[in-house]
């Protein structure tokens, strides 16, 4: 893993010191809100419903236990005993008190963290596949040029006003688990003719108010010419990004008002122009990178163990059926820790737990953790001998829920249980889904499916990409919350298709229910997903089964 | 004819703990709706609004928000406003444990 050099270092502490002042001065009364606002969130800290929030980057996803550790130590000290895993890779506090900020932000420096760019019209934080330098699809661990980009955009003197803000997702594998399509720009690494790892270079995706799947700009870009190009793109977008309407300034609406040709040949002219630039230096300092993400030394040991314990734990085995992913070394596995217990706040983990992750990650995973945009907690390279030990552990500490990519495995936002942007609540839905489908036993048999929940339109929760996708929304003063149906946040990127008119707080879990067990009468056999019954049949028969005729009946 | 005017509260977020506070007739912050001022004439509630928000120092993010008159003061008509008196849904936290 990287960690901070001299420069990282002293640019980081040099951060929290410049806050520090901006702090004490917002609270001598020296500075506005309007004029301090603008200061806190470069840094991170947001004026919610009822608090402040500090959002924090984990930079692609990737922790090493003290770094979660410490992310444990600040909950304890200056929030309230937890943090909120985000659909971004970051960790949220939702209860830190103003003056407690600075410090905070230091205790973040000590294991080389912050929050900056996480907030602002800036590049945000790069997020990766988080199964990345484990997976077995990966042509390449993305992580390296991931860092690169967090380097060259932290602090970029040409993009901290931009039109808006501007998300880069990275994966090196062929699945995409990064959401690629649906960022500012989407880097895939794939192979030319000859066989050398270059990027497929995505551009315009994105969720919000006006969603949109990201477009290919550059089918082959070589690697070494990364820096340069996503330079070029956002170089574009900062002159050609509308700046008069914030509902348009994303570079989706910027590609979408002049077309991909165009955007084609101004980025490839700019590009052009500033490759000369990068003499170099930004090669070696990725060759610096590389090394310090150099595969863990991966042991080989017997596994005879592990499929004894399958046979003797039906729980054990259940488990191992649902939360691993193929590894690329023989011998392991990948461990999704699911934050998404029946009931529970989807991507909320107390510091309790995150210090039992950060012992595991330490004992049996070579030091790492992974945050997923999916809001659960990954131990990347796990031995399956060890995997009975892990599973022990995580069921002591309440985290061993046997649910990833089923119903339960619920994206959602904070909604307006903490977001002051939010229109309706998404976490008691999410929670009283997650208690219906445990309470009726039936998701190991419905399968693969991805409930997103948003509590607004601008999409935190990924709503438009769910297999079923809830967005709440405030009608006439009340809460309601619209279904979408059929979308997809992987390679084949989809957006979902409304369903028709929004149901209340009261009716939207049993709709849920029905469309679901509705669901498992359609889909032609067992292996057929909802996704796959959806794309086979469309949206009719669901519609039939969200809106029985009676209803219809009784509105007309 | 005019408009009639929904009365409303001066509400913003404390500046140290960025938690909801309500402006009192009395000119203090408190974090308790019920006691707080109830705006019922428009030309008044701009004044407390332009008021408040001269008090930098102590709040961030001052409105006008609706309210309606409730058997102990001042009570919420919107959900939105609703929970600012209360805090999360998912977790006992905010208001409706500090209140107590």
């Amino acid at each position: 893993m990287y960690t901070y050099n001299d420069f990282d270092e002293a640019f980081v502490r040099s951060r929290v010191a410049q806050f520090r002042g901006q702090v004490e001065r917002r609270i001598d009364g020296s500075l506005t809100e309007d004029e301090f606002k603008p200061l806190r969130l470069m840094n991170g800290l947001y004026l919610q419903l009822h608090a402040y929030m500090l959002r924090v980057a984990v930079p692609y996803g990737t922790l090493n236990p003290s770094q979660m550790r410490q992310l444990a130590f600040i909950a304890d000290k200056w929030d309230k005993g937890y943090g909120h895993f985000t659909t971004r890779q970051n960790i949220q506090y939702n209860w830190p008190k103003l003056p407690d900020v600075p410090d905070m932000l230091d205790a973040l420096a000590d294991v080389g963290m912050h929050a900056i760019q996480t907030s602002g019209n800036t590049i945000r934080n790069v997020t990766a596949d988080h199964f990345a330098g484990a997976a077995a699809d990966e042509i390449e661990d993305p992580r390296p040029v991931a860092e690169l980009l967090r380097q060259w955009s932290t602090d970029h003197p040409e993009f901290q006003f931009l039109p808006r803000k501007f998300k880069i997702a990275v994966t090196g594998a062929a699945h995409d688990r990064a959401v690629t399509k649906a960022h500012d720009i989407g880097l895939r690494m794939v192979r030319n003719d000859a066989g050398e790892p270059g990027f497929e270079v995505i551009v315009g995706g994105g969720l919000g108010r006006t969603p949109m799947v990201g477009k290919v700009l550059r089918a082959f870009l070589p690697k070494a010419d990364l820096l340069p190009y996503c330079e070029a793109i956002v170089s574009v977008y900062n002159l050609l990004g509308r700046r008069d309407n914030k509902y348009k300034a994303r570079i989706k609406i910027t590609v979408h008002e002049n077309g991909l040709e165009k955007i084609q040949e101004l980025v490839e002219e700019r590009f052009a122009a500033v490759r000369a630039g990068f003499s170099g230096v930004d090669q070696e300092l990725l060759a610096e990178i590389e090394a310090a993400f150099a595969p863990p030394a991966f042991a080989v040991k017997p596994t005879a163990g592990y499929e004894a314990a399958r046979l003797a734990n039906p729980a054990f085995r259940s488990w191992t059926d649902t939360n691993l992913a193929q590894h690329k070394a023989d011998g392991y596995a990948i461990v999704s820790i699911s934050i998404k217990k029946h009931g529970a706040t989807p991507g909320d983990a107390t510091s309790d737990q995150m210090r039992v992750m950060a012992d595991l990650a330490e004992q049996y995973c070579h030091g790492e953790l992974r945050i997923s945009h999916e809001q659960n907690v990954i131990l990347p390279h796990v031995h399956k001998a060890d995997l009975a030990k892990v599973y022990a552990a995580l069921r002591e500490a309440d985290l061993a829920t046997a649910n990833i990519g089923l119903a339960s495995d619920i994206i959602a936002c904070p909604g307006m249980d903490y977001c002051a942007l939010a229109t309706a609540r998404s976490i008691p839905i999410a929670q009283e889904i997650a208690t219906r489908f445990d309470e009726l036993k039936i998701e190991h048999e419905i399968g693969a499916l991805k409930i997103k929940i948003s509590g607004c339109i601008n999409a935190c929760g990924h709503h438009h990409v769910g297999h079923i996708g809830i967005l709440g929304l405030d009608r006439a003063g009340v809460e309601n919350y619209q279904i979408t149906l059929g979308g997809d946040g992987t390679e084949t990127t989809t957006i979902g298709e409304r369903a028709g008119p929004g149901f209340s707080a009261e009716e939207i879990v049993p709709a849920i229910e029905r469309l679901v067990t509705g669901y498992l009468d359609l889909r032609s056999d067992p292996q057929e997903t909802f996704l796959q019954t959806y794309r086979r049949l469309g949206m009719e028969p669901f519609k039939a089964i969200l809106y029985p005729a009676e209803d219809k009946a009784n509105a007309a | 004819m005019a408009r009639t005017f929904t009365p409303k509260v001066v509400t913003a977020n404390a500046l140290l703990e960025g938690d909801a506070v309500w402006l009192t007739e009395a000119n203090t912050w408190t974090r308790d709706i019920r006691k707080a001022e109830l705006l019922t004439d428009e030309a008044h509630a701009d004044l407390r609004l332009l008021e408040a928000q001269a008090r930098a120092g102590e709040i961030a993010g001052a409105y006008l928000a609706d309210a309606k008159p409730g058997d102990n003061g001042p009570e919420p008509t919107h959900f939105r406003e609703d929970f600012r008196t209360r805090g999360p849904s998912n977790y006992a936290h905010g208001k409706q444990v500090e209140l107590s």
